[in-house]
């Protein structure tokens, strides 16, 4: 167990160090949610109720960018077979993609958080609460875009096909939308989709209240589909073994 | 136990059977290779004995463990160069070879005095700080091996090692091989180049359409599967391929330049014949030269036995 987490580590800080710079990752990782950000904290309607959505947000593109580029890149160049030759589990290989993902989330969501108290200046309603939700939708993300990174066929439509997943999740997650306002027929779609519950779980720990997910809920699951993403990812790791 | 046995291994794509029930053994410390035209099956079996491609059928054990049931056990115990050079392009040298040692557990000490003692062999210590990308491919050839071997594996698996390098950085890929067997290293080499194996291997399997259809020593294999020699002879007048072609005991003819090239079972009556045909045509033989069939000629003769 011991040699698996050292080896998930090291992949992460290996990946952090070849890919945090990489044109990818940084307009879609970093630009794109901060300047979303910057332009709803502009224009915005209810300024307090959309920091928890561009919060989440820049988390989500922050963690699943890291991870698009990190993982299509290295199946593309044949040197993602290298982790496989090491004495390290698929499922270990899955986390240290997405421990790298999750860190560079947690670095990317920075500048939109400092715009967010630019304009905001919020005490959060639970400080601990909000960190812990903070940790569990950025790793629910990373092992999103881990199992994502897997699922896609030809790695050079790769950031395509993460975007056409991506945006319209922005308008059907309660990011700028509320749930409640959503014509009733997409229900299940929106509750069928992960950033749902971080969106929810995060506005519950920031301002206190929350669209239609209690926090009783949204907390837990964040937790358990970074799990069941991670499992997936080892399955379809396992899969691309010929 | 070898440090390889493998039995009956099978690999099918789909319908598509890529390697076709083959079984051999590699001793320790032999320099084994496994030689045979593009397609024959060479990276799969290579790929199947390190766990990178499933094994449809058969036994493999490398080092005393299943690829099947002991992979991470094998794993530990060896190392693969693959076919293409395939470290991480952003990374320094020194980075790339440091993330290798951790990730086969190597404490930082020794990480650090194996990365600087393996630069320091294949000669790339001043490249140390620059990007891997930034490596000549032969330079990038030997970071791989380098890698491949921070981890002091007992057995080495190199796939096509030198394809698509120059005659110089090839000659030094080479003898660094040479090197490392001689150090006891166990090296299991696949390559389609005949040279590479008939000069560098203690053994040699020759694989074909998936099948593995010769297997001894270069000097057994030649002696086995020339059965002839070469015959080489230049005329100061007209003499055709098809004349010569016609003399009992010649196999084939063909004109290189000005001279014929005569594969012969029996050179001394072939000669005669040939004397007497140039005498009767008024014309001498300028150059006769008489030698062994080369390596090429001996792949050839293999590859056409099993293919007719």
């Amino acid at each position: 167990m011991l040699d698996e987490i050292r080896g998930a580590l090291y992949i992460a800080k290996k990946d952090l160090k070849e890919y945090y710079l990489k044109p990818p990752t940084v307009s879609w990782g970093i630009a794109f949610p901060l300047v979303f950000a910057f332009a709803f904290m502009l224009r915005g309607w209810d300024k307090l109720w959309l920091a928890s959505g561009l919060l989440t947000l820049s988390l989500f593109f922050g963690s699943t960018s890291m991870s698009a580029a990190s993982i299509v890149f290295e199946r593309r160049m044949k040197s993602f077979e290298r982790l496989l030759l090491f004495p390290i589990s698929y499922f270990g290989v899955a986390w240290g993609k997405s421990l790298s993902s999750f860190f560079f989330g947690l670095l990317s969501s920075i500048p939109t958080v400092m715009i967010i108290q630019l304009f905001l200046s919020i005490s959060p309603h639970n400080p601990v609460l909000l960190a812990l939700c903070i940790v569990g939708s950025a790793l629910q993300f990373s092992s999103m875009g881990v199992l994502l990174a897997f699922a896609v066929k030809d790695p050079a439509q790769a950031m395509t096909i993460f975007n056409t997943i991506r945006f319209p999740m922005i308008f059907l997650c309660d990011v700028i939308i509320p749930v409640s306002k959503l014509p009733k027929y997409l229900s299940p779609i929106t509750l069928a989709m992960p950033l749902t519950y971080s969106v929810e779980a995060i506005r519950y720990a920031l301002i206190g209240n929350y669209d239609i997910v209690p926090p009783q809920i949204s907390i837990p699951i964040t937790f358990i589909s970074f799990f069941v993403f991670l499992y997936l990812a080892e399955v379809l790791i396992k899969r691309s073994i010929p | 136990m070898d440090a390889i046995v493998v039995e009956n291994l099978t690999k099918y794509y789909g319908d598509l059977l890529a390697v076709n029930g083959i079984s051999f053994s590699v001793k320790w410390g032999e320099l084994f290779g496994f030689l045979g035209p593009n397609g024959a099956g060479k990276t799969t079996t290579v790929r199947m004995l390190c766990g990178l491609t499933k094994i449809s059928s058969g036994e493999a054990y490398v080092a005393g463990y299943s690829p099947i049931r002991e992979l991470k056990l094998v794993k530990k115990v060896i190392g693969l160069v693959p076919d293409t050079s395939n470290l991480y392009p952003e990374l320094t040298c020194w980075d790339n070879l440091i993330f290798t040692g951790e990730m086969y557990g190597l404490g930082r000490e020794e990480r650090v005095r194996r990365a600087r003692e393996l630069l320091e062999f294949f000669g790339l210590l001043d490249k140390k700080d620059s990007k891997f990308d930034q490596l000549s491919k032969g330079q990038k050839r030997k970071l791989t091996l380098a890698a491949a071997l921070m981890h002091r594996p007992r057995i080495l698996f190199l796939d096509e090692p030198t394809i698509g390098l120059d005659v110089r950085s090839r000659r030094m890929i080479w003898n660094m091989i040479r090197e490392l067997n001689e150090s006891g290293l166990t090296i299991f080499l696949t390559t389609h180049n005949i040279y590479e194996a008939f000069n560098l291997c203690d053994r040699i399997a020759v694989i074909n359409r998936g099948e593995i259809i010769a297997n001894g020593s270069p000097a057994e294999l030649k002696r086995r599967f020339s059965g002839s020699e070469v015959l080489e002879v230049s005329f100061d007048g007209k003499m055709s391929v098809e004349e010569i072609s016609r003399i009992p005991g010649v196999i084939k003819a063909s004109r290189s330049g000005e001279s014929f090239m005569i594969v012969v079972s029996d050179p001394l009556s072939v000669m005669e014949e040939i004397v007497r045909k140039a005498k009767s045509k008024g014309i001498s033989l300028n150059y006769v030269n008489l030698r062994g069939a080369d390596a090429e000629e001996v792949f050839l003769r293999i590859i056409g036995d099993a293919d007719a």
